[in-house]
């Protein structure tokens, strides 16, 4: 209790330290807002991205080929295998004979199929996974290889490789963002905090004499740091959100014009959480830093 | 009876070989109203900053209610403050902050409510004759005032002794005996009073410990 109120009280004069001087203050959660603008903006806008592709591109399959020679209740029975496997969405049996037609039908093939003794293609299922990632992908692959009527399996997920890549990369390249820019926060707070250390020397001077204790005189400094940083947090959110509104009408039109459907998303309740909390987390860090410097 | 304050056998120097105090040994009693008086750089602030551990002696001890404080670590050290009303020569006022909110500044260490600290802060405001400038800056008072609220911050936490360096120091006739009176009531209503001055003759009836260049005579 005595250290819930011993923090209550120093949360108030961090809070009257930070009223005290309302341009400097101002100018601080600014700064720190815009070094976390740029992380947290960048997140925002892979979340968007990142859902626009998933939505535009088609989900990746599998073909899997039976042998030449396999017969069609084979086939079947193939297929009711595979429905029978929890990594199947989907299967769509592709009967060699439609396929053959197909194939007729398509310019510049009808000739060179029908120099051809007998139907060459093979009974084929399409599988829709479950789980569409790269990795669930390869193992039903592997799966369904080891079974005896089938010749090749195909898998059709380049495109998914590519675009899981890609967004590990942006990903990654955010995270490093962020990573740089959170040093900056804890910079931006070590100087804020020590220059305030310099200005209250004689504040924590009287207060030793006085017999305060070393948390006592560094807990409005913790405070300090932590609600700057909870501010910054604040402000970025606003920053990122003010922007997302600001673009949503021009990226929507871009879109349209690319035959996609994207309107920029607000940063969810989690995020915005997330944002505020490490914020206020790196602030207190940047104070604690300096604290144990001066 | 535990002497309320020992010295024993103390002795202070500072780089390269200026002697502060010479083997000075003394009791204050509990209650008592003492003063230490002796020429500028006989070592009156020297030996008073002794008591809450603001100096440490070169040899010998420094007992205060039977405990050393010259080998008190720096988390006993608050503790031992606390228990201590200091008024410091230049007064040590924090001059951006209110008449009232320094004079809370002890109670907020001590980790007293707010609802509390305010209403001790304007009683002992009151006590030295300040209520009615509670929100004023120090910078907007007197040198009297100023040390009346030294005082009255000091006080607050009512500690059981009180220790002050030439609070008279810088003050006209008039205003140096209120001061004083402030100190005799206090020592009054039982507290120990030790004062550092070149003039005792506003403390009537405080027992003297005269120094001279550092030794007690």
């Amino acid at each position: 209790m005595n250290w819930l109120f011993a923090h209550w009280n120093a949360c108030r004069r961090a809070l009257s330290r930070l009223a005290a001087a309302p341009l400097n203050t101002l100018l601080a959660v600014l700064g720190i807002g815009i070094v976390l603008a740029l992380p947290a903006g960048g997140h925002l806008l892979l979340n968007n991205f990142s859902a626009l592709a998933r939505n535009a591109s088609p989900t990746p399959q599998l073909t899997i080929f039976l042998t030449v020679d396999a017969e069609r209740k084979a086939a079947q029975a193939v297929e009711l295998r595979l429905k029978g496997l929890p990594g199947v969405a989907k299967t769509q049996l592709l009967a060699r004979e439609d396929t053959l037609l197909r194939m007729q039908a398509a310019k510049g093939l009808a000739d060179a199929i029908a120099v051809l003794p007998k139907n060459p293609f093979p009974d084929a299922i399409v599988v829709t996974p479950a789980d569409d990632s790269p990795a669930a992908i390869e193992r039903l692959a592997t799966t369904v290889r080891q079974w005896r009527e089938i010749e090749h399996v195909q898998i059709d997920a380049d495109w998914a490789r590519r675009l899981h890549a890609l967004i590990r990369l942006a990903n990654t390249g955010v995270l490093l963002l962020a990573t740089l820019l959170g040093i900056g926060l804890v910079t931006i707070t070590f100087n804020t905090i020590r220059l305030q250390v310099l200005s209250r020397q004689s504040e924590v001077e009287v207060s030793r004499l006085l017999g305060a204790t070393d948390a006592f005189i560094r807990r409005p400094f913790l405070w300090y740091g932590g609600l700057l940083g909870f501010l910054g947090g604040g402000a970025a959110w606003l920053i990122v959100s003010a922007a997302t509104l600001w673009m949503r009408l021009p990226v929507a039109e871009l879109a349209r014009l690319y035959g996609l459907d994207l309107m920029l998303t607000l940063p969810t309740l989690e995020d915005s959480a997330v944002l505020l909390g490490a914020a206020a987390l790196l602030g207190w860090l940047g104070a604690a830093l300096s604290m144990r410097q001066h | 009876m535990t002497p309320m304050i020992r010295f024993d056998s103390i002795a202070k120097r500072y780089p390269p070989d200026i002697s502060a105090l010479i083997n000075v040994s003394a009791e204050i009693a509990a209650g008592e109203l003492a003063t230490i008086v002796g020429h500028s750089g006989a070592g009156k602030s020297t030996l008073l900053k002794l008591i809450p551990a603001i100096e440490r002696p070169t040899s010998g001890t420094v007992l205060v209610n039977g405990q050393n404080v010259g080998t008190l670590g720096k988390k006993a050290l608050p503790f031992l403050r606390r228990n201590i009303g200091l008024v410091f020569q230049d007064q040590k006022l924090l001059f951006d902050r209110t008449a009232l909110a320094n004079v809370l500044l002890p109670l907020e260490i001590t980790g007293f409510s707010h609802k509390d600290a305010q209403r001790r802060a304007e009683a002992a405001l009151d006590k030295v004759g300040l209520l009615p400038r509670a929100r004023a800056l120090p910078i907007a008072l007197s040198g009297g005032e100023q040390q009346r609220l030294a005082i009255a911050r000091a006080v607050v936490h009512r500690p059981s002794l009180l220790l002050a360096d030439e609070p008279t120091a810088y003050l006209d006739a008039d205003t140096a005996r209120d001061v004083a009176n402030i100190f005799l009531e206090f020592n009054r209503v039982g507290v120990t009073v030790l004062i550092a001055t070149y003039d005792d003759s506003l403390f009537p009836g405080a027992r003297r410990l005269q120094l001279d260049h550092g030794r007690l005579t």
